[in-house]
């Protein structure tokens, strides 16, 4: 099968890859791009482990195919901060301890990224809501809430109560 | 240990060492790492529950351009039956290698048949529709009624029960049946004025961690063959691939990569064999990486199981006799965590009549693996509901009730010893006085019914083999070599537990978890042993540091050790103003000897057990029967929580995990036994908007045989909710809840019957 030659902004920076019809972002990312920071959990949109935004929009690395990233520009967990200079959101969810095995922090970090850049203030309740698609097994969420709250509140301040 | 003491480090929440690669995406799990030349492997699995194979053909597979290795069970070396450790229980050799690829029968719908490696993931996807297979299918066995039935078609021929006097004359899908009794059953319940029993069930519940199972391999002919994937115990890994491929351990190195969550399902071993053998056949390295669906039909679960209870008390709520007799599920193969059940299900109590019967029993599901306090949840729901249905019978506050017959010091347990300082009543008092079991219930909307419950819980903990190397750098820092996988922020409590030892800066000191390889045998990550025992010979291994530093200072001052003291990184001479850093000492230890390090290598004994007591406030909306948690406490006693921030995570993750099992998860199959939910859009696990916030409350009752008094909190956090969340629906609606999960139908039929 003949591949499809695509152009796409990662991060900020220009970048082609061949793929075939059938490949996923995910597919592309994390096996001819070697950004394996995004994750697969279950390659069918249920997990969240996989979540990158494109143009800007949240969305589920695994429901999209890789020839439709053309021209698009596509953000994951590589671009938002490193260790020298971590994002608020990371530090927060370093210093709330919202992660054990941390298999699911880095879609949660993209995803809670794109909350705070939606709505700067979310209540707790919004917060629960627009994660609800980034499962995680080890915590049980709540140092995870507590983490997006604080770094809501750090960035800007968040409404009181739900 | 004693009294209270003081600590520097031990008790603050610092950032995790590894937090940075966790946030960054930078940490690597067990589906990133590539190798040059890799090629990937998967998995042929029966669409069938219980079908005999009468032949595999893998020529049209082994013929396709792609592929370069196609595997089946004759690749493997024959094997004898032999029980191995695993986690906190044990499996059969055998059983395991049939498990990884089936001969003669397959015994799950999912179950390995056949493996092959190709050139790309999609190719070796297509190609494993060439495998042809031909069954002759028979009559699944698909519930416990089922396959205890006199007539049940037997899915081993080979197995006769085992623990009764005399041999049964005919195979049963009973694998064992145990019993374990203190006092006089009978004499406990004549004394009883009141007699409370009922049957309960619990469905098959996956662990359900995010990371699939996946490895990437590399077989070498000149012994050097490397396994890297995610794992709980990596030297089980080299003890079960070595055994089951011929090999000497020596031969194998086998690399923990991060693991993305295992809560007992990481255990053993699913691919890594099947991967070598594809690795060693085609001469590439092979990657392995399991799909969610496989990891629902094929790994994991844990056991569905049948719990009935009987529980005899005094007017005044003196508990007199308890009763229990529980099948548990193995899947499809002998080896639930039925002992586990029989042992923990009324260790809250302290009780002189005790009598508990279990049965080990095959049916044609996945085989289970260990799951969280493997067994305790489901044998503790029931005792649970039990007590709490008791107190409503004799009109005491449930609370009250378990604080009247809670265990404590010297009370003797079923599985053999008498309790040591134990915090149960700790755990009561701290809910009892708990803002949230003051608060009252409150008063829902129109269309809404709440309830209340509280559930304890007890787990053993475990100790076990544990190696830890501090090595000294020239530099004054300190490298924490250790062996056990860590699952959700171990390092950093071993980091901290060196800097306290060591009287260093957190900062100084980096724990790494080594290969197998590169430290000496560990224990798998299981049990929740980690922070006690490896972090007890973290503490060990820096004493012996310490001792060193001081060694050769005094060598350095023609001193004695004797002569001289280490206090915050520094050592002084007792007499006059000489003093060395550990920085100093560790550069100059080329002059003193050679390079400073400390190893302990210990089996620790004397792990302290776990009990937990949570407090669940639930919503149920009578029209629809949906449940919603809207205040939940969990208490537990720690012994010493070395980093708060984590311990109140493992009270928080398993309490969630907890309310999924009460709630919504389930292994739904048809007829056939092909599951009909293996997803996670379909097997619900909590989401964020299904919570409210997991209050804690950690209850510090040192354990003595830990230098800073530690005892394992990883388990007993999901054995409460069960029962907090069942009791609690159960008051909320009026009806006896006795089957799990209470999902919305189930519970709205209960309302509906009732009404
Ligand atoms: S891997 Fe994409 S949602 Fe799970
Ligand atoms: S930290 Fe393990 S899944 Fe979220």
């Amino acid at each position: 099968m003949s591949k499809t030659h695509v152009t796409t902004s990662i991060n900020a920076s220009l970048h082609e890859f061949l793929c075939e019809p059938g490949d996923t972002l995910l597919d592309v990312l994390r096996n001819e791009l070697q950004l394996t920071g995004t994750k697969e959990g279950c390659g069918t949109g249920d997990c969240g482990a996989c979540s990158v935004t494109l143009n800007g929009r949240l969305v589920c690395a695994c429901l999209v195919l890789a020839v439709e990233v053309e021209g698009m520009e596509v953000g994951t967990i590589e671009g938002i901060g490193q260790s020298d200079s971590l994002d608020v959101i990371q530090e927060k969810f370093l210093e709330h301890a919202a992660l054990q095995c941390g298999i699911c922090t880095p879609g949660l970090i993209v995803s809670t990224k794109a909350l705070l850049d939606e709505n700067p203030d979310p209540t707790e309740a919004e917060a629960r809501y627009y994660l609800a698609g980034n499962l995680c097994r080890c915590t049980g969420y709540d140092k995870i809430i507590r983490a997006v709250m604080d770094a809501a509140a750090t960035l800007g301040g968040a409404k009181e109560g739900v | 240990m004693s009294e209270a003491r003081e600590f520097k480090h031990i008790g603050q929440r610092t950032i995790r060492p590894d937090g940075y690669d966790k946030v960054t995406g930078r940490a690597n799990f067990g589906a990133d790492l590539s190798l040059p030349g890799m090629i990937w492997g998967k998995i042929h699995r029966s669409p069938h529950a219980h079908a005999k194979i009468l032949s595999i053909d893998t020529s049209k597979a082994e013929a396709h351009p792609d592929v370069l290795a196609v595997v089946t069970a004759s690749d493997f070396p024959a094997i004898q039956s032999e029980t191995i450790a695993v986690g906190e229980g044990s499996e059969d050799l055998f059983d395991l290698t049939r498990n990884l690829l089936a001969a003669d029968k397959v015994l799950y719908h999912g179950h390995a048949v056949a493996a092959l490696a190709a050139r790309s993931e999609r190719a070796a996807a297509e190609a494993l529709s060439l495998i042809e297979v031909q069954y002759e299918v028979l009559p699944p066995v698909l519930d416990l009624r089922a396959a205890m039935a006199d007539d049940a078609p037997v899915l081993h021929q080979d197995m006769f029960t085992e623990g009764y006097d005399k041999k049964p004359e005919k195979p049963s899908n009973v694998a064992t049946r145990l019993e374990a009794k203190i006092g006089d059953i009978e004499a406990g319940f004549a004394a009883a004025d009141v007699i409370v029993e009922r049957e309960f069930y619990t469905p098959t519940a996956h662990q359900g961690y995010i990371e699939p199972h996946a490895c990437t391999v590399r077989y070498d002919e000149n012994g050097q063959s490397m396994i890297w994937c995610s794992t709980q115990g990596h030297f089980d890994v080299r003890a079960r691939t070595a055994k089951i491929l011929d090999m000497d351990q020596t031969s194998l190195k086998v690399i923990a990569s991060e693991i993305g969550g295992g809560f007992g399902g990481k255990t053993t071993v699913y691919l890594e064999p099947v991967a070598l053998l594809l690795s060693k056949k085609s001469g590439c390295p092979v990657k392995m990486v399991m799909q969610r669906t496989e990891v629902f039909i094929a790994t994991g679960p844990t056991s569905a199981a049948k719990l009935w209870v009987k529980v005899g008390a005094k007017k005044d709520g003196k508990i007199t006799a308890m009763q229990g007799r529980l099948a548990y599920e193995a899947g499809a193969f002998k080896g639930s965590p039925m002992m586990p059940g029989v042992m923990t299900m009324f260790a809250p109590y302290d009780v002189a009549n005790v009598c508990v019967e279990g049965f080990d029993v095959v049916v044609n599901k996945p085989k289970v693996a260990a799951y969280r306090a493997p067994g305790a949840p489901q044998a503790e729901f029931a005792a649970e509901m039990l007590v709490s249905e008791l107190a409503d019978q004799l009109a005491m506050d449930p609370l009250e009730l378990r604080l009247k017959n809670a265990a404590r010091e010297g009370t003797q347990t079923l599985y053999g010893p008498k309790l040591k300082s134990v915090g149960l009543v700790a755990c009561l008092e701290a809910v009892k006085n708990s803002p949230h079991y003051q608060a009252p219930l409150g008063t829902p909307q129109s269309g809404k019914v709440r309830g209340r419950a509280l559930a304890s819980g007890f787990w053993f903990n475990m100790g076990g083999q544990s190696s830890v190397v501090i090595n000294m750098n020239p530099d004054g820092t300190g490298t924490i070599v250790e062996g056990s996988p860590d699952i959700g922020g171990s390092r950093a409590s071993m980091q901290m537990m060196a800097a306290e030892a060591m009287e260093l800066p957190i900062s100084r000191l980096k724990p790494i978890i080594a290969d197998t390889d590169n430290v000496p045998f560990s224990a798998t990550t299981g049990g929740s042993r980690t922070t006690y025992a490896t972090g007890m010979a973290v503490v060990e291994a820096a004493q012996k540091v310490v001792q060193q530093l001081k060694e050769r200072a005094a060598a350095l001052w023609n001193l004695t050790p004797e002569q001289v003291e280490y206090a915050d990184g520094v050592v002084h001479a007792k007499q006059g103003d000489d003093q060395l850093s550990v920085r100093e000492i560790c550069q100059a230890a080329e002059k003193t000897g050679g390079q400073i390090s400390g190893q302990a290598n210990i089996n620790a004994r004397g792990a302290g057990p776990g009990f937990a007591v949570h407090v669940c406030d639930l919503e149920v909306d009578t029209d629809t029967g949906k449940v919603d948690v809207i205040r939940y406490t969990a208490s537990q006693d720690a012994g010493k929580a070395i980093h708060p921030g984590y311990v109140e995570g493992q009270l928080q993750g398993g309490a969630v995990q907890g309310i999924g099992w009460a709630l919504n998860e389930e292994y739904i199959f048809d007829d056939q036994g092909v599951m009909e939910n293996s997803g996670f859009l379909d097997y619900r696990i909590p989401l964020a908007s299904d919570l409210p916030m997991i209050d804690t409350l950690v209850v510090e009752v040192p354990n003595t045989f830990h230098p800073y008094g530690v005892r394992g909190v990883g388990e007993t956090s999901i054995i409460p909710p069960l029962a907090a969340v069942g009791y609690a629906v159960s008051k909320a609606i009026g009806a006896p809840i006795t089957t799990l999960p209470c999902s919305p139908p189930r519970v709205l039929k209960l309302i509906q019957d009732k009404a």
